[in-house]
């Protein structure tokens, strides 16, 4: 029974890992390939997206039209279980709570976490992304290269399948060949940014994201992924075969359940459960990482949030990957009088260098595109084309280091409940017949623009354990500082000037207002969910948290391998890196533990 | 676009539209502004195949009265015509309903907007035509009267201002509820939410429209 109930977790395993999304599946999946005993420890509850997933769904079968409410922020079929920016009876806290100054911080308490409704846009971290400080003297480098992560980017595209192109661009890697499947046919509106685009300068070029184009060469990428190990290799070619192709139709941020998709739940666990290396216990929130009379790991303490009972489960190797401010928050809380300040913070910089990443968005209305003949636009549910950062040449004279991708989109979709609504700058105040020839000319002449930029760590951006503060079962909780500096800000404004003349190429009217005013035009911490850092990767014991294997300098055989060490935050979305560097680390574990050295 | 965005753009605009002023000062109103119901929402862990009807998860609002008048507002906003039927035809009065009656704080502010709404509507409906007088009974000539004065924010006459934004806010619900059934979605000509087996983007006379074939 690889689901076990708590109290049935009691064998001495290899590596407990705390947390099952992107960074604990990975570890997961690459620690039983190799053979070792799993015990996975997930907060949230157990969750199948063969069974719960709400595929073709419409609005109209959903309480209020589908529409976010604080229970559902994302909208009701969106795949989150008891979670987003507030989680009932787990609070954190915030030093301000004005957009500028704020951290908002997203949780999904479910088995795979963010993972079943995520994004799905998977972006390698380019050479310059590993060492920022070196280009340009601000925040950190990495200890690592983008030549060490490359053969990870790959094994990771070949394992979940990711769509795109390699155009060989200044920053932004080529994948190995047969890494990558074809990308989806541009939309019309994609299609049309890119002609545009292209005219002003700007490149674009197909998407990167986590959806299967066409089923997965299993024979091929199972052989590539595990030339020596016939067991991996079967495993992991059962679970391709068991993924169909995108149905080109049905929200990516739902999940899944014919898992033409990446979420942990349908690519990372199976073929873990599948080993029997695997066991997972559900409802589990791990509090500390407890220590033995040699100053070792020697477990976890987890409270059983069914019951409410303690549980305490021992293992070789502790392996955190509970999301980077979770994983921070279980250090900080494992105090001991050998570690006062928390475990693994002789540094002190345990909580520090908390990083999202920029966002600003602006959306326009193309006449071209008005009263289009009908064409089913569904597609793969999520840019078919971007931007990459295109002015690595241009960093003197922006007036902000760094960059940032554009992700785009428009087109024919599912109508929902904001359809018709808003259009009084377009309508100028229409009901009755006029109003639906309104709504039938503008319904899929909008286009949307998100800019996804890099953030540079710095020293007011942190969280630490409230000293006055518990959640419901009586765990401390964080803390966050945060404030922006001038390099995001001016990227946010850069970005609106940007996404204004790109919609102006197009022949079409900015809604409201292009904020020239970067501190306004930037999202609010958090908001983007892609919050890294907090336990930073580096060279030196002195002042980093973990080092260029994600160990941590003061205990040998305690890793973390979610975004918790990453020195800096490229405009690139996270989760490819998360998952190439969570396999590098596993590598690495596997080896020590092979030479007995954990 | 991501979810994330269009939410952003939601609530920009929702937190653009203050609760009405001017409409907000007499009993009815305060009445109004209470919860229709101490029901807890759904949850953060709804059961998502599920199908759900107004009035399922929490109690709806509407006497016969508001009814009447929701019905008269949403059809003058959407009529019936050579391409789909009119609003309360596919059920928009009980998403409306479902609406302000539901206990989030954001549907609990659009609460007090409609019903404020209904009830100047009414005293505008007596003042104009008569004293007895209903918008619901109003000729349909009259309504429109009305509604012209309140129908576009940035032009609307100082005393119309905040019946202004209770129409704006109306019609977008109106508008939500309606293109969200499978009349709206076929009055659209939205074709997709079907699997397909590949994906060819768009046909080429698409292209060829917006100058790119």
């Amino acid at each position: 029974m690889p689901f076990l109930t708590p109290d049935k977790a009691t064998d001495t395993y290899d590596a407990i890992i705390v947390g099952s999304g992107a960074a604990g599946g990975q570890t997961a999946f690459t620690l039983t390939m190799d053979g070792a005993r799993v015990l996975m420890l997930e907060a949230g509850r157990n969750y199948d997206p063969a069974t719960e997933t709400p595929m073709f769904q419409t609005p109209d079968q959903a309480p209020l039209r589908e529409e976010g409410t604080p229970d559902k922020p994302f909208g009701f079929y969106d795949a989150t279980i008891d979670g987003g920016w507030k989680v009932p009876g787990e609070p954190y806290t915030q030093t301000r709570t004005d957009d500028a100054g704020r951290f908002d911080w997203w949780r999904a308490r479910m088995l795979g976490g963010r993972t079943n409704h995520w994004g799905r846009y998977s972006f390698r971290n380019g050479p310059y992304d590993f060492k920022p400080r070196t280009r340009d003297g601000l925040g950190f480098d990495w200890p690592i290269s983008y030549d060490d992560m490359a053969p990870y980017y790959d094994k990771v595209e070949m394992l979940i399948g990711v769509y795109g192109s390699n155009e060989g661009l200044e920053n932004t890697p080529n994948s190995s060949p047969g890494c990558l499947l074809p990308p989806p046919k541009p939309l019309v509106s994609e299609a049309l940014i890119a002609d545009r685009g292209k005219k002003l300068g700007i490149p674009v070029v197909a998407g990167h994201r986590a959806v299967l184009t066409q089923t997965l060469d299993w024979k091929t990428n199972s052989a590539k992924l595990y030339p020596n190990n016939p067991t991996a290799q079967q495993l992991t070619a059962d679970s391709m075969k068991a993924r169909s192709a995108c149905l080109w139709a049905t929200p990516c941020g739902r999940g899944c359940s014919v898992k033409a998709n990446y979420q942990s739940t349908t690519v990372h666990l199976p073929p873990a459960l599948a080993s029997g290396k695997l066991d997972i216990v559900t409802d589990a929130m791990v509090h500390e990482v407890t220590l033995d009379q040699s100053g070792k790991a020697s477990g976890v303490s987890f409270i059983d949030k069914k019951t409410g009972k303690h549980f305490h489960a021992k293992a070789r190797v502790i392996v955190l990957a509970a999301s980077s401010c979770e994983t921070v928050r279980i250090l900080l809380n494992s105090k001991s009088s050998a570690h006062p300040n928390g475990l693994a913070n002789s540094s002190g910089k345990l909580g520090k260098y908390l990083m999202d990443t920029v966002g600003a968005d602006l959306v326009g209305q193309v006449p071209i595109l008005e009263n289009l003949p009908p064409h089913n636009e569904d597609g793969a549910s999520g840019g078919h084309l971007y931007s990459p950062w295109w002015l690595y040449k241009d960093a003197q004279k922006l007036g902000f280091a760094r960059g940032y991708h554009i992700e785009f989109g428009g087109g024919r979709g599912m109508p929902g409940a904001d359809t018709g609504s808003h259009m009084e700058w377009l309508t100028h105040g229409s009901y009755g017949k006029k109003f639906k020839d309104d709504v039938r000319r503008y319904y899929g002449s909008m286009v949307y623009f998100s800019g996804r930029g890099e953030m540079i760590p710095n020293e007011n951006s942190y969280c630490e354990i409230d000293p006055n503060t518990k959640d419901k079962y009586g765990i401390p909780v964080l803390r966050f500082h945060w404030k922006w500096s001038e390099h995001e800000t001016r990227q946010a404004a850069h970005m609106q000037k940007t996404f204004a003349q790109i919609i102006d190429a197009m022949g079409g009217k900015v809604r409201g207002k292009v904020e020239s005013d970067g501190a306004k035009a930037i999202a609010p911490g958090g908001s983007i969910i892609h919050e890294v850092g907090g336990a930073i990767m580096g060279a030196n014991a002195n002042d980093s948290v973990v080092n260029a294997q994600c160990q941590t300098w003061d205990v040998p055989n305690l890793f973390l391998t979610d975004g918790a060490p990453f020195p800096s935050n490229a405009d690139k979305n996270p989760t490819l890196t998360i998952m190439a560097n969570a396999w590098r680390v596993s590598d690495h574990i596997l080896d020590r533990m092979r030479r007995k050295e954990i | 676009m991501d979810r994330r965005t269009s939410i952003k753009w939601m609530l920009t605009a929702s937190a653009a539209m203050p609760v009405t002023g001017a409409l907000a000062r007499d009993t009815e109103s305060r009445k109004n502004a209470t919860l229709a119901t101490t029901a807890k929402g759904y949850g953060t862990d709804p059961k998502l195949i599920d199908t759900y009807h107004p009035g399922q998860l929490w109690p709806l609002t509407f006497n016969a009265q508001q009814r009447k008048t929701a019905k008269a507002l949403s059809d003058l906003i959407i009529p019936a015509d050579e391409n789909s039927p009119s609003a309360s035809e596919v059920g928009v009065v009980d998403f409306l309903d479902e609406w302000i009656s539901a206990p989030y704080e954001r549907q609990h502010g659009d609460r007090k907007i409609i019903l404020d709404g209904f009830v100047w509507l009414d005293r505008e409906s007596a003042k104009r035509f008569g004293a007895k007088k209903l918008f619901a009974d109003l000729e349909t000539a009259q309504q429109i009267a009305i509604c012209d004065d309140i129908c576009y924010v940035p032009e609307a006459k100082p005393p119309f201002t905040d019946a202004a934004k209770f129409f704006a806010r109306y019609r977008d619900l109106t508008a939500g509820g309606f293109y969200t059934t499978p009349q709206g979605r076929k009055d659209l000509r939205y074709v997709g939410n079907v699997p397909l087996p590949r994906f060819d983007g768009p046909p080429i006379e698409v292209l060829k429209k917006v100058g790119l074939a």
